[in-house]
């Protein structure tokens, strides 16, 4: 599967708010995918999921389905924040920029939360 | 600034004042408190300038070196920066150099050619914060700016509606907002030629540009007049129309001729200066040019000389630097809403090519041809002629007859049959090379204490080591002295200075804010509150007195 | 200065204080039209008329936190003490870095670069993670570009390129390119079409007449494709197969770019940050300025952070080069990969970090997140984050705009005046740097002295 970081109004408002606060952390780790990956995978809104690729894992919760139009299969947006970090590689091939828009990793469904 | 008590004696130097007669006089220059003084105490510090040759601090009347385009240059060109490093002293900032080097470079590398004064010759209103806030990291040297308005949006309007005293109003309400020295024409007219018809460009001076209903040549004259009657300092700088172009020379004329008595400078004549016919190659036409200029004494003009090597297109003028643009060479294109245009490309001129050598050649002409070094001045147009490194040759190639003809042999020789330099024989003078770099521009920027070391100047002084290779002479000073403070000492940086913000402030009818305003809020796309340049980014700095309002200097930190 | 109008409601009520044509510098639009009502009492803004929601949620949500104004490994301490602190962490470092700067006026944006000249250190900006690419395309090829002003009077055709502007920058649209009304768009949306390529459908493609998905990780490709047609060549027959996007929709396109009489080539961060990177920004740069051959084209970056922008400007004109500056030799050298900080951290290079209004603790890759934490860190932020709760040395800064003013660059290179809102019992970062730049001077001093 295929992550996707990026903003979202929401990462962007609970950003003013302050960083350590709840409503940032909890925006920064919620993912997005559509719905018939999500019925692939057998995920439904609020699951726990684990995420993980070479660099590291973590532990994220499941959002509310996009429509297929609107995301492609196989595709994960999460906003950018902690989540996003840990399994971000360094090697920046030269560049000075970690590869963070298109970065692949498993999915491991843990349950409902 | 200078500080309080500090006191010079230049002992013994042989001295190049010509604003003030002095032509090669030894004496000795007496500076207090940053200033010219005919009195010192015994206190004051002596330097020992027997053998040498004292002038005021030179000053470029035309430059790019601040603001938008030249940070666009800097970013655009890592590769001419790597090869020229420019590292920290003790007391200075490090930097990188090329021909368009960081803020610091050039303000030290200016000063390391005896060089005090500095005034970047196009920036858009919209810019002029960024431009002003470059300038306070641009050490040494004093400086201002001329700002763009010979495409703006709301000024041609006006004309358009024959609103002859508010067009007269708005020009001096922007410079006033800009914090602008003067005002800058840069191919009038051809903003509405690029940006609104597909990259097309002003041919025909006399072609109505649409929809304003008047040709660049009416729009350019109404500037020149109206500028003129407001009393700016510095006339109507002007780069006209066809810049580049063979044949341009009766566009050139044209410009000139519309002038009509008032007082006008024409920027980088040297580019302007072209015979032949449009589209083939260039010829000589600095004979027709020089000969206006020298019988006609409304006109001011800086050369614009080309030397070989790497410049870098950097102009208001956006269609010139696309025609030059070959083999898609990097080349950008900014454009600036209502006011402006912006080309940047690296460029080289090479000995080996007719045209670029032409260019070189005229240059030299043009300065030769010259009756009147007061109202001909030196520029390379930098970094579009070639960098303002190159001035200490470019000086030994007008003083130096043998220096040149053995040049002139190393280049192409095509170019060279084909014009005028090989008969000519002046050699400059050192004191017409005062007059040229120094005292001609102070006087025509309305500068009244610099470009002289009389009583009351600035104490912005230069000592060369007399040296018969003039470029080795011009290329180090052995001391320079700004306001008053030794910055270089025996070729040695050993102080730092920020130096001031020179612009000026024109009178107008404040009532013409609200004709500009509701323009403003339907087509720009910031607040007009804004928009004016506030105080606060004005740190040192030094308003220009109007012409009518005789030698008092007004308004200081 | 600060231009304030004091209300007729101002004699009953004194504490009340309107900010007109105050700025937003929350994104990159620096929309410098805010209304802000401010409550002097409660040191609170209660209105920020013309704001969008994110600049809504920038001003409502600012308040004087209850907060030390230095730390010291979390203990509070008299500011002095920890510009003090600062000031010898840096000197003594071997490799100094100083990153963020994004979120700084370019008053203090010139002394982190004055710091790092004095003390041969490293800097670098946030651009280095956002379109570093787009600087490093821009070496490259240049750009043709403009003002947003002129796109408001003369675009007639606007595309947007891996960017979500109805998310990160709302009022880009609504402010500046599609919906407004110019001097010759006088019917504003209408007189100009807007095409949106994304790899998703994003919040922003309402706003477009024409969607085009393009397959992740294919930017390059399909960008390649559409200089060719410029150009008048011919692509690969599979050009669908391999970027999702038909020939036809393709050469549709392509006629409309060169036929407009004013293009504009907006992109975004989903072009710099994907398999590619500097490449597909070159392409795009590349795209605008080959249809200049044809029409008035022009590209720019959406850029991110408020004064992003700035930091490149001032970076720039002091040391020549835009981000990943190092100054270790005694003047400034360029390198992307070797310079910029995430490479720097993941090397575990750097011995001391200067972190300016930014927090990589929490947006960085996971392995320059670990060299972070075993080096002295100095924070500079207006909210507690990440990075400083771990800092060895932790400012808290007024916010810029809101508390301080200074100069901030739009996107479009446009400098802006801050006009701040209410005074904050914090210093700024401008007088935090110049603490630390003063001291490090006489500590250089001092060294001299000794040496001699
Ligand atoms: S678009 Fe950006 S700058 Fe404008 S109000 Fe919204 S957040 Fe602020």
């Amino acid at each position: 599967m295929i992550l996707i970081p990026g903003r979202s109004s929401k990462q962007g408002t609970s950003l003013n708010a302050g960083k350590l606060k709840e409503e940032y952390q909890t925006v920064t780790s919620t993912i997005e995918m559509n719905e018939s990956t999500m019925r692939k995978l057998g995920l439904s809104a609020g699951d726990r999921v684990r995420l993980s690729c070479a660099t590291g894992k973590v532990e994220v919760e499941c959002g509310k389905p996009r429509k297929d139009e609107d995301l492609p299969d196989g595709m994960i947006f999460i906003p950018y924040g902690p989540s996003s970090s840990e399994l971000m590689e360094s090697d920046t091939a030269g560049s000075g920029m970690p590869m963070s828009k298109q970065m692949v990793v498993d999915v491991e469904c843990l349950g409902a939360n | 600034m200078a500080e309080n008590g500090t006191e010079l004696r230049i002992k013994g130097g042989k001295v190049y004042d010509p604003a003030n007669g002095i032509d090669g006089e030894v004496r000795d220059v007496l500076v207090r408190d940053g200033r010219i003084v005919d009195k010192v105490s015994g206190k004051a510090r002596t330097f020992d300038a027997h053998g040498m040759v004292v002038m005021p601090g030179g000053v470029d009347i035309h430059c790019h070196i601040a603001g938008p385009k030249v940070n666009l240059s800097r970013k655009l060109q890592p590769e001419d920066h790597r090869l020229d490093v420019h590292p920290a002293t003790d007391v200075t900032r490090s930097g990188v150099g090329g021909v368009t080097p960081s803020t610091f470079a050039t303000g030290y590398r200016y000063a390391t050619l005896g060089y005090t004064a500095a005034f970047d010759a196009a920036v858009p209103p919209l810019a002029a914060r960024h431009v002003i806030e470059e300038f306070h990291d641009t050490p040494v040297i004093d400086k201002g700016f001329y700002v763009l308005l010979g495409n703006n949006m709301f000024l041609y309007d006006l004309l358009k509606q024959g609103r002859k005293q508010d067009f007269k109003d708005a020009i001096a309400w922007w410079v006033t907002a800009a914090r602008a020295a003067g005002v800058k024409l840069v191919n009038a007219g051809s903003d509405e030629f690029w940006k609104g018809r597909r990259n097309e460009n002003v041919t025909d001076v006399n072609e109505e540009i649409d929809p304003f209903d008047l040709t660049p040549l009416q729009a350019t004259a109404a500037f020149i007049e109206a500028v003129d009657e407001l009393n700016l300092p510095h006339p109507t700088h002007i780069h006209c129309n066809n810049l580049g172009h063979s044949g341009n020379v009766q566009t050139t004329l044209d410009t000139m001729k519309s002038a009509e008595g008032h007082r006008a400078h024409i920027a980088h004549i040297q580019f302007h200066s072209y015979a032949g016919e449009p589209g083939k190659r260039v010829q000589t036409g600095s004979e027709a040019i020089i000969d206006y200029i020298n019988n006609n004494e409304n006109i001011t003009t800086d050369i614009g000389m080309v030397m070989f090597g790497k410049a870098t297109a950097m102009t208001a003028d956006a269609p010139l630097t696309w025609m030059l643009r070959f083999k898609d060479t990097k080349w950008v294109n900014a454009d600036t809403e209502c006011e402006s245009g912006c080309g940047v490309m690296p460029f080289e001129y090479q000995d080996t090519n007719y045209t670029h050598t032409m260019q070189w050649a005229i240059g030299l002409e043009l300065f030769l041809l010259s009756q009147d070094p007061w109202r001909v001045m030196f520029s390379t147009d930098h970094p579009n002629g070639a960098s303002f490194r190159t001035y200490p040759r470019l000086i030994r190639l007008l003083m130096d007859r043998g220096f040149r003809s053995e040049m002139m042999g190393r280049v192409n020789q095509k170019a060279i049959k084909n014009c005028l330099l090989p008969q000519l024989d002046r050699e400059y003078t050192l004191s017409e090379i005062a007059i040229i770099t120094r005292a001609a521009p102070a006087r025509a920027l309305g500068l009244v204490n610099k470009g002289h070391l009389g009583v009351g100047a600035d104490a912005d002084i230069t000592i060369y080591t007399d040296d018969e290779n003039r470029e080795r002479m011009f290329n180090a000073p052995r001391y320079v002295i700004k306001a008053g403070k030794p910055i270089i000492e025996d070729h040695e940086f050993v102080d730092d200075h920020i130096g001031r913000f020179l612009h000026t402030e024109p009178e107008h009818d404040p009532a013409i804010e609200d004709q500009i305003r509701p323009f403003f809020e339907d087509y720009y796309s910031i607040q007009f509150n804004n928009y004016r340049v506030d105080a606060s980014y004005l740190h040192d700095h030094e308003v220009i007195p109007l012409r009518n309002s005789g030698n008092k200097k007004k308004g200081n930190k | 200065m600060s231009e304030t109008k004091t209300p007729e409601a101002e004699k009953d009520e004194p504490n009340i204080r309107i900010v007109e044509d105050a700025t937003c510098t929350f994104c990159g639009c620096v929309c410098d039209d805010m209304e802000l009502t401010v409550d002097l009492d409660a040191n609170r803004i209660t209105k920020a008329k013309n704001a969008c929601v994110l600049g809504r949620a920038w001003f409502l949500q600012h308040g004087i936190e209850d907060h030390p104004q230095a730390m010291i490994e979390g203990r509070e301490v008299p500011l002095e003490e920890a510009m003090d602190e600062a000031a010898r962490i840096l000197h003594e470092a071997k490799f100094p870095i100083t990153y963020g700067l994004s979120d700084s006026p370019c008053e203090a944006q010139r002394v982190a670069v004055a710091i790092n000249d004095l003390v041969r250190g490293n800097i670098d900006t946030t651009t280095s993670v956002c379109h570093g690419p787009s600087g490093i395309a821009f070496q490259g090829v240049g750009e043709s570009t403009s003002t947003l002003g002129e796109v408001k009077n003369r675009a007639d055709l606007v595309i947007y390129w891996g960017g979500n502007p109805a998310e990160s920058h709302p009022r880009h649209f609504t402010r500046y390119t599609v919906t407004p009304k110019g001097r010759y768009i006088p019917n504003g949306k209408k007189d100009r079409y807007v095409v949106l390529i994304d790899v998703r459908k994003t919040p922003s493609a309402p706003v477009a007449d024409q969607l085009i998905r393009v397959k992740p990780g294919r930017d390059f490709e399909l960008l390649w494709a559409l200089r060719a047609l410029v150009r008048g060549r011919d692509i690969d027959p599979d050009i669908e197969e391999i970027t999702g996007v038909s020939r036809e929709v393709l050469d549709e396109l392509v006629e409309r770019m060169k036929n407009c009489n004013f293009g504009v080539l907006f992109f975004g961060m989903g072009l710099t940050m994907t398999r590619g990177r500097h490449f597909n920004s070159g392409a795009l740069l590349a795209l605008a300025t080959d249809l200049n051959k044809h029409t008035h084209f022009v590209a720019k970056p959406v850029r991110g952070h408020g004064n992003v922008t700035g930091a490149d400007n001032v970076v720039s004109w002091q040391t020549g080069y835009p981000f990943g500056v190092n100054f270790h030799r005694g003047y400034p050298r360029f390198n992307p990969g070797e310079y910029t900080t995430v490479d720097l951290l993941a090397r575990g290079d750097a011995d001391a970090a200067l972190m300016i209004a930014t927090d990589p603790a929490s947006n960085f890759p996971k392995h320059a997140i670990e060299h972070l934490k075993k080096i002295p860190v100095i924070s500079l932020d207006a909210k507690p984050t990440y990075t400083s709760r771990q800092a060895r040395v932790a400012f808290m800064v007024a916010t810029y705009g809101i508390n301080t003013g200074g100069t901030v660059y739009r996107m479009d290179d446009v400098p802006i005046t801050l006009r701040p809102a209410f005074d904050s019992p914090f210093p700024t970062d401008e007088e935090v740097l110049t603490g630390i730049h003063t001291r490090l001077k006489k500590l250089r001093a001092n060294g001299r002295k000794k040496a001699a």
